[in-house]
């Protein structure tokens, strides 16, 4: 067992050291969002009305509403970026060192996954100071109640990094995954509009908001941050992370496609 | 939910001041009756036409709604809701003021551009004073001599002498006066201006004008921030002032006539109440139909609670 934790530090020691390392991303990461924050949403405040939905009780200006979106696209951000990672190590021979570590190879990656998730719960901590110090504020309470609903919700979008690395076969590849898979689960969720605004425009497009994985997290997100629960937000979150740590794995087995083609 | 729980204990470990919030509706024709303590419409009474001013006798038992369509101002039992009786108001009564003696209602006659003054006790009209186009806002100061309506197209102070119940003096204040109030001991007066965007404070004593607040809320259209209803806080250090349909409420300095915050609410925000230790703030928002509840200590909205259509006025009762 303490071998197995051994690797944990190590791995997370790792993510840890490559991200003090690299101080401009991680200012990078913080200026996307903001940029969200200060410019885009400053621009809508007066264009959006938003009527009172759970967990709001009264009304609330737009920057405040798209407070969740950002932290969930931070961690949508670093879940891809770390897969991004993973390639350029498969590419540069790091990975096959690690695996030939002799603990399983599913420990080492959900090393990897709780690593990654780590960092990037801190830099959405970041965010919310920064957010706080513009006069956005949560309930102070709300600021720790969140910690778990990030840690889930970082968990499920660093495994689906994880998954799509193990399918991405060259780093040229991954400008893809911008276009397929960051941008849509991004737009197409409640971080930008409440899902009752999408379907003001399209039923068909509040449909695919509604089963769309980023949605959930988003809402988890932002019920923890009122101090509220949202159970059917939890489940979805768990299923999804659940559904693609099992197809990740999968993916960086023997059987699967991903290690075996390269190394 | 949890926070709702967390405010909801809160309330209950501070001072025991329990109490109602009763607002009229407008377009429902009924008042709704809003719990201090759970934050909840506990209670919902049918009214005359179009309910606007709403105020309580001394001792909160008689109720007196501005029935502006019914052309009457009615008295109502607040333990049962029963209309115990009308009083002869004028035509189309929208605001009101009860003099300190708990039995002189002023009343503004809208579309009769005169002030009612009305007995409650013998229930007869003591006088029909002249004023500007319009009438609206009404205010009695402390020591009960003088008497404001405000006219919004005459665009005028009418100071009223409650003795004679004569004018003595008028004065011009900006587009569209809406609501008055005495403060610092009756020394001041503050009128609201709608469509001017303003607040005027006069010196009582002489009638002059010695202040002027602008507002100014980001992102919205100034002709959008219209100053309607506005209440002060118990040290009457600081105003909040309703801005219409700029759907904030202005926090402003008594003393410096400093703008401090704005405050979200619902949708145009009429006017206000506090509760009994004047700790929460419910302000009518009359197109959302709703009424916010702002935490005065921290000037934070902490919820909007569902009335009927087009809320209007707004009187606290204590219950306990």
């Amino acid at each position: 067992m303490t071998g197995y934790l051994t690797a944990l530090a190590a791995i997370v020691t790792r993510e840890a050291l490559r991200f003090i390392h690299q101080r401009e991303r991680f200012v990078a990461a913080l200026v996307r969002p903001l940029v969200w924050l200060l410019v885009f949403a400053a621009g809508f405040r007066a264009a959006l009305g938003l009527s009172i939905i759970p967990p709001y009780q009264t009304y609330i200006t737009y920057e405040t509403y798209i407070v969740p979106g950002l932290c969930g696209m931070i961690l949508l951000f670093n879940g891809m970026q770390s897969s991004l990672s993973l390639i350029y190590d498969r590419e540069m021979g790091s990975m096959k060192l690690l695996l030939t570590s002799p603990f399983p190879r599913w420990w080492l990656l959900m090393c990897k996954l709780v690593g990654a998730t780590a960092i990037s719960v801190l830099q959405v901590y970041a965010f919310l100071a920064i957010a706080a110090a513009f006069g956005i504020t949560m309930p102070m309470l709300g600021y720790l109640t969140v910690l778990p609903a990030l840690v889930v919700a970082g968990i499920m979008l660093g495994a689906l990094g994880l998954l799509l690395s193990s399918f991405i076969k060259q780093l040229e590849n991954f400008a893809g995954v911008m276009n397929f898979v960051i941008f849509p689960m991004f737009f197409m969720s409640s971080a930008l509009y409440p899902l009752w605004k999408m379907a003001e425009s399209s039923e068909l497009l509040h449909d695919i908001c509604a089963v769309n994985p980023f949605t959930h997290a988003v809402e988890l997100i932002r019920f923890a941050l009122y101090v509220d629960f949202n159970g059917a937000a939890l489940g979805w979150t768990v299923l999804a992370a659940v559904v693609f740590t099992a197809a990740a794995l999968w993916g960086y087995s023997p059987e699967g496609s991903g290690i075996r083609r390269k190394g | 939910m949890i926070r709702s729980a967390t405010l909801i204990c809160g309330l209950l470990v501070s001072p025991v001041w329990a109490g109602e919030i009763w607002v009229t509706n407008e377009k429902d024709d009924t008042v709704s009756i809003i719990s201090t303590e759970t934050l909840e419409v506990i209670q919902t009474y049918p009214t005359g036409e179009r309910p606007r001013g709403i105020t309580f006798s001394k001792d909160f038992s008689r109720v007196y709604i501005c029935a502006s369509d019914s052309d009457a101002v009615q008295v109502m039992d607040p333990n049962t809701g029963e209309i115990l009786h009308d009083l002869p108001s004028g035509e189309d009564p929208e605001q009101f003021v009860l003099h300190p003696n708990d039995r002189h209602l002023y009343i503004a006659n809208e579309d009769d551009a005169i002030t009612t003054v009305v007995d409650t006790e013998t229930r007869r009209v003591i006088a029909q004073i002249d004023v500007g186009v319009e009438p609206e806002g009404m205010a009695v100061s402390p020591d009960g001599k003088i008497a404001i309506t405000t006219s919004e197209t005459t665009n005028m102070a009418h100071w009223i002498d409650t003795e004679t119940q004569e004018l003595f003096a008028n004065t011009l204040v900006d587009s569209r006066p809406r609501h008055a109030e005495f403060v610092k001991d009756g020394t001041q007066l503050w009128v609201s201006a709608e469509i001017g965007g303003t607040i005027t404070i006069f010196d009582v004593a002489d009638q002059s004008e010695i202040g002027k607040i602008d507002f100014e809320v980001q992102g919205v259209h100034p002709d959008r921030v219209q100053p309607v209803g506005f209440e002060f806080t118990a040290d009457e250090k600081t105003a909040f002032v309703a801005l219409g349909p700029s759907n904030h409420v202005a926090v402003v300095n008594a003393d410096t006539f400093e703008v401090e915050d704005y405050i979200l609410v619902g949708r145009r925000v009429w006017h206000m109440d506090f509760n009994g230790d004047k700790s929460l703030l419910f302000t009518t928002n009359g197109v959302s139909g709703d009424v916010t509840v702002i935490d005065v200590a921290s000037r934070t909205a902490l919820k909007s609670i569902k009335v009927g259509r087009f809320p209007w006025g707004a009187a606290y009762r204590p219950t306990d």
